[in-house]
């Protein structure tokens, strides 16, 4: 194994010099070569300890408790996915705009990209996993399948859980109220008239 | 035929819908691998220059962290789809503002962007060249040096004499548009990872790939491995329109060197302001349209001219202006026509395939046009289509005859005029398209105040417009390039059957689609289909999924592969059952029938088990050949044809200048439908799209550099931007795809921008020559972005 490194170092650094005749003359420069001695140190196989932050929350997501460290400026999504791997609820824009990573806390959706995990202490989140109870789907996942209110699916978690705090406020949404709750949800593939129907279903399917 | 079907042509709810509405579906960034690094990109802030030197002396402190740049590449240091003139790290020039000198390699992403500060670049900056139009001056500076001029492609294009046909002319018009920069905007951003594998057995690529053949090819050119050791899975895709091609290969090669060089899994995900920024777009277009006619409507001769930027890489200018060039005409029969179509290199974000690949910016063009030459003739926009539309036998402007498939175009538009009572309304909207506004248009900004008379009484705020437009569309790649597709069948002893094509899911539900085709052939319910996850490992490569193409190619390929199993079946049935002719078989409902007896599917595949049959096939379609001729631009270009017409009508708000969409009408002809629920979801976001196109999309850049970096300033359509969508399908035949299926998923896009802008003319009386039309353009005939000023719609 260490032979086998020391050898490709050597290789590497052939290479490097044809490579600096070879590239516009003036590019390679002596800084880049200590750089390569310096990356042939081992790399440590897990994160400095650092790295999960040092101030902890405690929260319930889908009904289970949670202690977690974080740092400040750790968003609730990226707490979601990067440390409880719930990676059903996505990151689009990071930015407030578009409701690809809607949550549900307190029967409010939520942007959990625009929501610090440090906010998120002592809260009940639900997301896209929570609906599922077993192998049985939620009556909003059941009319967005029916519906088929969805195509490339990276924006459906946020849909649906838009669709679900709104039929938790309001059980029989008008059609203007359903295009108003699920107006923060972008579908670039634009499958928003199905997207619509799916909500009109669920509300059906909810109250049957 | 089409009442044998018993499942084409239905809906049927897609096979991967239980995944997407509970989580479960695995998109790129959702998969982690032990001891995974990740990969950050250095930029630069400069649009144009050359790179003296990179320091890396300020990550000396930092031995956790890894760089890769130009040194670690064995392989090809540029890449490209065409012409490989993009680097995978820049080392001699900055041409574009997302140009990447290095990746930083390390455990924690969050330290590694900030670590993106301590690289230090020394550059000379170079003049840039933003425009277009002064990319071929003589005093240019080349931002290739090497290709000795700035011209990607120029497609000339020569039918008759056009000289003649406009000294034949009683009427010549000459008009110029424009079109925007359009970022595709697909939900999910660029995500990939690269996992070494042991043994020296290459590395493996799992990513938000749109083509993941080409990537693997690219990934292979840059490691300089065989193919074979360079495997590519597609991740479920967060969509592409096209977008997820060039970049993703070159984001999955920087990924695989590092995995190569720290023997470590790497993953490199982007942000939305990077997926931005280094991302291609779609090429804004200016285009020049002469046309010559006489008053019976017919078009004697049409010149055009037409301009793309093709931004600092060439990716796929050469072949989406060649579709430009093929259908700039649209589809009417021109006796006389002479077009050249040029994509040039700028300092540009670099521009490629997108949705419509070529043919919404013509459209916009040719179909306002037609609008003009039916009101200098009086005669209805509906009128002025039927007389010079392409009809069965027709020859388009290449020289191609039109035959082997229902030349549908007249039908569409007929169509669509029924079912909107097109004529009537149009003439009604223009009537009281009002003088008032134009007078008020006068005056405003111009300090005079209005007199009492002049000024709109709210009853004359909200105007009614309607519009249509039409267009043909040439299927597949066409001369584009090698057009072939391989699917893989393995019908197992229980009756269920894997299934897997060369063509990608990209979340239009092509799994779907080729599972119904499978099962229709074999007589069994697509649920017993399971199709497999994308990997080149296991399948042939079936070029890209572009171009509308995978229906049409694909879907042939399919039925191929259970044609051949249901044939050695049928074969197997004949000893079996002890009979003569396998006319008599019936593969129906999960059985197989013939006469009176019947078996079972999986009884079926029990017995062929037991007897040693192959019921595993490669199926395999290969599209007819097509001809180019490239200096007069002539030839069959295309295997076959789709058509459509759709028609816009719109509320425009006089004092805002805000436009809503009431609804759009779209007749298509697709060919056989395969999926109705699919096919009503392509319409549904192509139209969707479309309407941003034409309303609010457009990135607008200075110096090279993107302004709109994210969703706060890229307005693409919510769900309350847009009123009523209906489709309407004539499915017309053909002798080519499965059953005659063709192709949807750009006809619907490309055609509706044109037929909102022919609606706002109806409702406002005026007619806009730039995309968007957003408010400030409607409202004040100009735009009001800083490097538009020089636009501005006439009249």
């Amino acid at each position: 194994m260490k032979e086998e490194k020391e050898k490709k170092e050597i290789s590497r650094r052939e290479f490097l010099g044809k490579a600096g005749t070879g590239v516009a003359g003036s590019y390679f420069i002596l800084s880049s070569l200590k750089q390569a001695e310096a990356v042939a140190k081992e790399n440590p196989l897990q994160p400095p300890e650092t790295y999960f932050g040092n101030i902890q929350v405690q929260l319930t997501v889908n009904g289970v408790k949670h202690k977690v460290r974080v740092h400040t400026n750790t968003t609730l999504v990226e707490l979601l996915r990067d440390r409880l791997s719930l990676t059903g609820t996505k990151v689009v824009c990071n930015h407030g705009e578009c409701g690809g990573c809607t949550v549900v806390i307190d029967k409010k959706a939520v942007y959990s990209c625009q929501m610090l995990a440090l906010d998120a202490d002592g809260k009940d989140v639900t997301t896209i996993e929570g609906l599922l109870k077993g192998e049985e789907l939620h009556k909003v996942q059941q009319a967005f399948i029916d519906k088929d209110g969805l195509q490339c699916g990276f924006c459906t978690p946020g849909q649906i859980m838009s669709a679900y705090a709104l039929l938790l406020n309001n059980p029989d949404p008008s059609e203007e109220e359903i295009k108003t709750a699920m107006a923060g949800n972008i579908c670039r593939c634009s499958a928003y008239p199905k997207i619509k129907e799916s909500v009109a279903e669920a509300a059906r399917l909810l109250k049957a | 035929m089409s009442g044998d079907f018993n499942i084409v042509g239905r809906s049927v709810v897609r096979q991967d819908a239980y995944a997407k509405v509970t989580g479960q579906a695995k998109f790129a960034d959702d998969y982690k691998f032990p001891g995974m690094l990740f990969g950050v990109m250095v930029r630069t802030d400069v649009s144009h220059a050359l790179i003296h030197s990179i320091d890396y002396s300020g990550l000396l402190d930092y031995p956790e962290v890894t760089v890769c740049d130009i040194n670690d590449i064995r392989g090809s240091r540029k890449v490209g789809v065409v012409t490989a003139d993009q680097p995978v790290f820049c080392y001699e020039k900055i041409v574009t503002p997302g140009d990447v000198i290095c990746m930083l390699v390390g455990a924690d992403e969050s330290q590694l962007k900030l670590l993106t500060a301590k690289v230090k670049t020394e550059l000379e900056e170079l003049p840039l060249i933003t425009d277009p139009e002064k990319a071929l001056d003589p005093d240019a500076t080349f931002i290739h040096p090497d290709k000795k001029s700035n011209l990607i492609v120029h497609y000339p294009l020569r039918k008759g004499d056009v000289e003649k046909g406009f000294h034949e002319s009683k009427h010549v018009i000459e008009q110029k548009y424009t079109t925007p920069l359009i970022e595709h905007a697909y939900l999910e951003p660029e995500a990939v990872t690269a996992v070494p594998i042991e043994g020296r057995g290459g590395v493996r690529i799992i990513g938000s790939i749109q083509n993941p053949h080409t990537t693997r090819r690219i990934v292979a050119e840059v490691l300089n491995f065989p193919l074979t050791k360079v495997r590519v899975v597609q991740a479920e895709l967060g969509g592409a329109f096209g977008g997820k091609d060039d970049l993703m290969n070159i984001i999955s090669a920087r990924a695989a060197i590092a995995a190569i060089k720290t023997r470590r899994p790497v993953k490199v995900r982007y942000t939305r302001e990077e997926s931005v920024v280094e991302s291609y777009k779609r090429h804004p277009y200016i285009m020049k349209y002469k046309v010559g006619f006489n008053d019976d409507g017919i078009i004697k001769a049409m010149k055009i001219d037409i301009l793309a930027d093709g931004g600092a890489y060439a990716s796929m200018s050469p072949f989406v202006t060649w579709r430009t060039v093929v259908q700039a005409t649209g589809p009417y029969e021109i006796e006389n026509v002479h077009t050249d179509v040029r994509a040039v290199y700028t300092n540009n974000p670099y521009t490629g395939a997108m949705r419509g690949f070529g043919s919404p910016q013509p459209i916009f063009a040719q179909e306002s046009l037609m609008d003009e030459i039916a009101e200098i003739i009086g005669v209805s926009p509906y009128e002025i289509r039927k007389i010079n539309g392409v009809k069965p036998g027709s020859i388009t402007a290449s020289g191609h005859k039109l035959r082997d498939h229902d030349v549908n175009l007249l039908s569409v538009l007929e169509r669509a005029e029924r079912e909107t009572n097109f004529t009537e309304r149009h003439k009604e909207c223009s009537r009281s398209a009002n003088t008032k506004f134009q007078t008020s248009q006068k005056f405003r900004g111009s300090g005079f105040i209005l007199k009492k008379d002049e000024m709109l009484d709210n009853r004359d705020i909200i105007k009614k417009g309607i519009g249509l437009a039409v267009s043909l569309r040439g299927c597949s790649l066409g001369a584009e390039g090698i057009d072939a597709a391989a699917a893989y069948l393995s019908v197992q002893k229980d009756g269920s059957a894997y299934l897997i094509s060369g063509l990608a899911e990209n979340g239009q539900g092509l799994r779907t689609t080729f599972s119904i085709i499978a099962a229709e052939v074999l007589g069994i319910s697509p649920e017993h289909i399971y199709y497999l996850e994308q990997d080149t490992g296991i399948i042939a490569d079936s070029g890209p999924t572009v171009a509308s193409r995978s229906t049409i190619m694909g879907g042939s390929a399919v039925k191929n592969a259970a044609e051949i199993i249901k044939k050695r079946f049928e074969e197997m049935l004949l000893t079996y059952w002890n009979i003569k002719s396998k006319d008599q078989l019936l593969f129906k409902n999960n059985r197989v029938y013939e006469q009176s007896r019947s078996i079972s599917f999986s009884e079926l595949c029990s017995l062929a088990y037991s007897k040693g049959l192959n019921m595993s096939a490669i199926g395999w379609f290969k599209g007819p050949s097509v001809h180019w001729d490239e200096e007069k631009g002539q030839g069959a270009a295309y295997f076959t044809y789709v058509y459509g017409c759709q028609v816009a009508e719109v509320s425009a708000n006089l004092l805002t200048g805000e436009i809503f969409v009431d609804r759009i009408v779209a007749v298509h002809d697709p060919g056989k439908i395969i999926n109705l629920m699919g096919a009503k979801g392509q319409v549904f976001g192509g139209v969707t799209q479309g309407a941003g196109y034409a309303l609010w999309e457009g990135i607008t850049t200075y110096n090279g550099n993107i302004r709109e970096n994210n969703f706060d300033q890229i307005l693409i359509p919510t769900s309350k931007d847009i009123g009523e969508i209906e489709s309407i399908f004539l499915e017309g035949e053909d002798i080519y795809g499965a059953w005659g299926a063709k192709s949807l998923g750009e006809p619907t896009l490309e055609l509706t921008a044109a037929a909102i802008a022919n609606a706002v003319k109806n409702a406002t009386g005026l007619r806009y020559f730039n995309l968007p039309l957003n408010p400030e353009e409607i409202l004040l005939s100009r735009k009001l972005s800083p490097n538009d000023l020089s636009r501005g719609s006439t009249n």
